[in-house]
């Protein structure tokens, strides 16, 4: 193979951007769904109705046992099955993920939910709030506090995660990375660069839950 | 205004409330008092149904808590209640704690609600700290926003739970002067505290429980001239002698 050569940089980078673009799609739109959706797994577990709680606990637990690239692929397979025509690698992306997801952040939103003292409870309720509004303007916005920094080092997770949907050949990042390196045969420096730009990304978003998390604390 | 009868209460096999039977009228301020783990927070919490209770009545200027029938929050939105720990809500600033629930429960505007909270932390001495956060306001000052708090929306009596039991010696003073002032206005309250000298300065009536029981319930003056029980006794002589 001989030498490096950085060279093949310069022209992949509006497929790379492209790439770059969807990733962050696919984070934004999975971590947004996931948590609507994982908030909403999570009062099913925690409600003291038997079969939805236990519903939402089966969900949890099936997709947690399942490693996600099988989730995918599965998803891509299944979903045209079900609604009688294919839905596209991007779009089936969105899908699993935002499934997927919804799964870790229950888990996440139901600990937060519970790091609430029950006497926040005894004071909405005593002031006359009934259980959906104290949920909803006491015991959820201090959940998501308390647990905004594992909320966001989770989608930094799902932001590495997101690579694996080059398994059914949607065109993230990695893949952009890939064929460029293909066209070029430099897959090697092509490697390279699609990992720095993860680094880059997910170190700066590290830090900065860092900050915030300082930040948090100093409020409480 | 207050009326328990025969109220009993169990934790599994353990009963907490033992046939508590006692009143409280209108613009009158009972204390109840006792040793920890009397049954005492446990029996004032029932009065707005934030502990179920198995046996007995309990009902509130008319309405029976208990009677599923009831339509609890609103009941509650006209019971205030004042914590040991404050429970004012730390995500919120405090002219937005004194507002939520005159806007989400009593339906006011945000701007009535507003006018009625500062007005009302004017009232407790706090006004310039209207836009700070829990947080930032000590134990007395937190606990006199917590006041407002349940003054804002006009209760027709205040339950406090061991208002000043959480507070630093010197700030229990602020607190408790607040609650004297509510009580001379004619505010009907049912207050579980060892402050004595409260109870002396303000209550109509003593209620003494000990291990799930009202044990004495008697005029002000009777109860610390002359308690009945010796377990009385006992109790003032240890709360009143150090």
């Amino acid at each position: 193979m001989g030498e490096f050569d950085f060279s093949v940089w310069q022209p992949s980078l509006p497929f790379i951007r492209d790439g770059l673009l969807f990733t962050l799609r696919l984070t934004l739109v999975a971590m947004t769904g996931g948590i609507v959706i994982g908030t909403l797994l999570a009062l099913a577990r925690l409600s003291p109705i038997a079969p939805l709680s236990r519903l939402a606990g089966a969900y949890v637990d099936l997709m947690r046992s399942i490693p996600l690239v099988l989730v995918i692929l599965w998803f891509f397979l299944v979903i045209p099955f079900i609604t009688g025509s294919p839905v596209g690698a991007e779009t089936s992306a969105i899908i699993t993920f935002t499934a997927f997801e919804a799964a870790f952040y229950c888990e996440i939103m139901r600990s937060g939910i519970q790091s609430v003292p029950r006497g926040q409870v005894h004071a909405a309720h005593a002031l006359g709030l009934g259980q959906a509004q104290t949920m909803i303007h006491v015991i959820l916005p201090q959940a998501m506090r308390n647990m905004l920094p594992v909320l966001l080092t989770q989608t930094i997770v799902l932001f590495q995660d997101t690579s694996l949907v080059y398994a059914i050949g949607a065109k993230d990042m990695l893949k952009a990375a890939d064929v460029v390196g293909k066209n070029y045969n430099r897959p090697v420096e092509m490697i390279v660069l699609s990992a720095l730009i993860y680094f880059a990304i997910c170190f700066s978003l590290s830090l900065a839950v860092k900050q915030l998390q300082n930040r948090v604390a100093i409020i409480r | 205004m207050i009326e328990i009868r025969n109220v009993s209460k169990w934790y599994g096999q353990t009963q907490v409330l033992k046939g508590c039977s006692t009143h409280v009228a209108k613009g009158e301020v009972v204390v109840v008092c006792g040793p920890s783990g009397s049954g005492k927070s446990t029996l004032i919490k029932c009065v707005n149904g934030l502990e179920p209770f198995a046996q007995g009545a309990i009902t509130v200027d008319g309405i029976s808590v208990s009677d599923p029938k009831t339509d609890l929050p609103r009941l509650r939105a006209r019971v205030g209640m004042v914590f040991q720990h404050f429970e004012l809500f730390p995500h919120m600033s405090v002219e937005q704690n004194l507002a939520l629930a005159q806007v989400k429960v009593l339906g006011r505007s945000p701007d009535e609600a507003a006018a009625r909270g500062v007005a009302l932390l004017d009232r407790v001495g706090l006004r310039e700290h209207a836009t700070k956060f829990p947080g930032q306001l000590s134990g007395g000052q937190q606990q006199r926003v917590a006041i407002a708090r349940a003054l804002a929306m006009d209760p027709v009596c205040l339950l406090f739970d061991e208002p000043t039991s959480a507070l630093d010696p010197e700030m229990i003073g602020e607190v408790l002067d607040v609650m004297v002032e509510l009580a001379q206005e004619g505010m009907t309250m049912m207050v579980v505290t060892h402050e004595m000298g409260f109870a002396r300065k303000v209550a109509k009536r003593v209620v003494f429980m000990d291990h799930g029981e009202i044990v004495e319930d008697a005029p002000t003056n009777a109860f610390f001239d002359a308690p009945a029980s010796e377990r009385a006794k006992t109790f003032l002589s240890r709360i009143l002698h150090h």
